[in-house]
């Protein structure tokens, strides 16, 4: 299509405007985090870096970063063993009600996060509290690997069928059993799959709220239930600002990783 | 086939040369081999039995505890069916006006997204060279992984007493300040990246020639845009709305960072699992917002959309 030189100007301004919508925002709060004003007053007067010292010394945030540390690695290993059954199922079988899975598999993602969370809850209230389990760290890894697994299902489905089974065939052609295929060939195939894959689940566990208000029961604090419990306290609100900073700068790790690792999968999309 | 495996399974059928050849592990996987229903079940099993059993199990309880009611005394659950929840979502004006304004926010949230993506997505498609193509990208992708609260939390601080935004309209108090109008806007904030995605990659698809034609035809550059590349990418402006209007349909934590008093379904619903302890009747909200999405997503269906998510 020939567009007119202004046409082109107009969506390149378009364009930078919407960049600006997005990283303005962001760009504010790292800034801010060495704001000296602890209201926030804006343009910053004077700066300071004893924010950051007392975010530092916080054990509040240190103990809930920890929290869902631990919280984003169980759900991580949980959605990559069940996301990579799934996937060879569906990748290498025919059978009954295979295109209901996937279906079924987006569902915890697609339903809105209250949906999720609250039936959780009431299974949690009708099934699960008479059997004398209490709420906490393990019932949160259950709600967040419900939605992780959707994640690595995707990428490791892509990669497989895009691999077809020739590799495979082949191995079994040179005399290895299963196992030995899987260990030797299929698995080093995928190994890059799985990363993407494991990334993202992690991401989308170490940033979920709702679902994880909902599982975690009094005493467990992630972080995003943390920051949530503390924004609302002027006293703490400076911390809050170098935590948000901290995570800001920390979100271009997996950005740059899944570029290097793989350009193929969907390392970006969150679906 | 069948005959093979019971005689390697039988204590006598396992020779001292087959023993050698492989050991058990070998043997199992032959016969794992041999019995691809067994590996489809195994593949299935755990997966099937955490989605089916724990997920879909849960949505069914939530969706029979809707049904249910609370006794007003003792604050316990009556397990008898009854239509009393949905009878007072529909008499009670106040639950209707929230449920109003949740669809209004939703609606105003996906008009807003594709108006800014729209012109995005065609510079980053179709001006842009593919250098710097792939550095829009990345930049698009980005704060898709800064965390979500962060987001909403940058727009607290932005539209704070004295913030940056009150700065910029000349002093305090000359902003927006927290309420509807700041919760749609940063509603649509931080859904944009999941229209801007899939209306680029749906103008990626559109082939340069089909705009050559329009050109050569004698269609200018505003009739081009109308009449060849609107129709070809509204199956992606559906799949991008489907995100923004779920998301923001469920949404009860940016309503209460930067909403000021502005109530939404997803704060009434976890109202009445907090402080109410009335879960039938959060269940029986929670509802709206599931048969919204099931009766959008079943009126999209045709339109192809559902294959661009």
């Amino acid at each position: 299509m020939t567009l007119s030189p202004t046409t082109r100007w107009l969506l390149r301004g378009a364009m930078a405007l919407g960049l600006a919508f997005i990283y303005v925002p962001l760009v504010i709060v790292l800034l801010n985090s060495f704001n000296a004003d602890r209201t926030f007053a804006w343009p910053p007067s004077n700066w300071t870096t004893q924010w950051w010292a007392r975010a530092w010394e916080s054990q509040g945030a240190r103990d809930a970063l920890w929290t869902s540390v631990k919280a984003g690695l169980g759900a991580t290993a949980i959605a990559l063993v069940l996301g990579t059954m799934v996937s060879f199922a569906v990748a290498r079988f025919r059978f009954f009600g295979r295109d209901s899975i996937s279906l079924l598999i987006v569902l915890p993602i697609a339903l809105p996060g209250i949906v999720t969370g609250i039936a959780l809850d009431s299974a949690y209230q009708t099934a699960i509290r008479p059997m004398g389990v209490e709420k906490g760290l393990f019932w949160v890894i259950v709600g967040h690997a419900t939605f992780c697994v959707v994640v690595v299902y995707n990428n490791v489905l892509a990669r497989l069928r895009r691999l077809g089974g020739n590799f495979e065939e082949a191995s079994a052609d040179l005399g290895a059993d299963t196992f030995q295929t899987f260990r030797f060939v299929t698995f080093p195939l995928i190994r890059s799959a799985l990363f993407a894959g494991g990334l993202l689940a992690f991401a989308l566990s170490f940033d979920e709220i709702i679902v994880t208000t909902f599982t975690a029961g009094p005493g467990v604090q992630t972080l995003p239930i943390w920051i949530f419990n503390n924004l609302f306290r002027p006293n703490q609100a400076p911390v809050i600002n170098v935590v948000a900073a901290v995570l800001i700068v920390v979100s271009i790790v997996p950005i740059y990783l899944a570029q290097r690792i793989s350009s193929d999968s969907a390392a970006g999309s969150r679906l | 086939m069948s005959a093979v495996s019971t005689m390697d399974r039988s204590p006598g059928g396992a020779s001292p040369e087959s023993a050698t050849a492989g050991g058990p592990v070998r043997r199992f996987a032959s016969w794992l081999h041999r019995h691809g229903w067994v590996r489809l079940g195994v593949l299935l099993s755990a997966p099937m039995a955490w989605l089916v059993v724990a997920y879909l199990g849960s949505l069914a309880v939530l969706l029979v505890s809707s049904f249910w009611t609370v006794n007003s005394f003792t604050g316990d659950l009556v397990r008898e069916p009854t239509l009393e929840n949905f009878r007072t979502i529909f008499a009670e004006p106040v639950y209707r006006n929230v449920a109003i304004r949740s669809v209004g926010v939703a609606v105003a949230v996906t008009v807003i997204d594709i108006l800014i993506a729209l012109p995005m997505a065609f510079f980053m498609a179709k001006v842009a060279s593919p250098r710097v193509r792939a550095w829009l990208v990345i930049a698009i992708l980005t704060p898709l992984w800064a965390s979500y609260l962060v987001k909403a939390y940058s727009w607290r601080v932005m539209l704070g007493n004295g913030g940056p935004v009150d700065w910029l309209l000349g002093g305090p108090g000359r902003g927006p300040g927290y309420g509807l109008p700041a919760t749609i806007l940063v509603l649509a904030y931080l859904w944009l990246p999941f229209m801007i995605l899939p209306i680029y990659a749906g103008l990626d698809r559109l082939p340069n020639s089909m705009l050559e034609a329009s050109a050569d035809l004698g269609g200018r550059a505003g009739r081009t845009f109308r009449s060849v590349v609107l129709p070809m990418i509204v199956p992606a402006v559906i799949a991008g709305s489907i995100f923004t209007f779920s998301l923001s349909l469920g949404d009860y934590i940016a309503v209460q960072i930067v909403g000021g008093k502005t109530q939404l379904i997803g704060n009434l619903v976890y109202a009445n699992i907090g402080t109410a302890n009335n879960l039938p009747f959060a269940a029986a909200l929670a509802t709206i917002p599931v048969l919204i999405m099931v009766g959008y997503l079943a009126a999209v269906r045709r339109s192809g959309a559902l294959d661009q998510l």
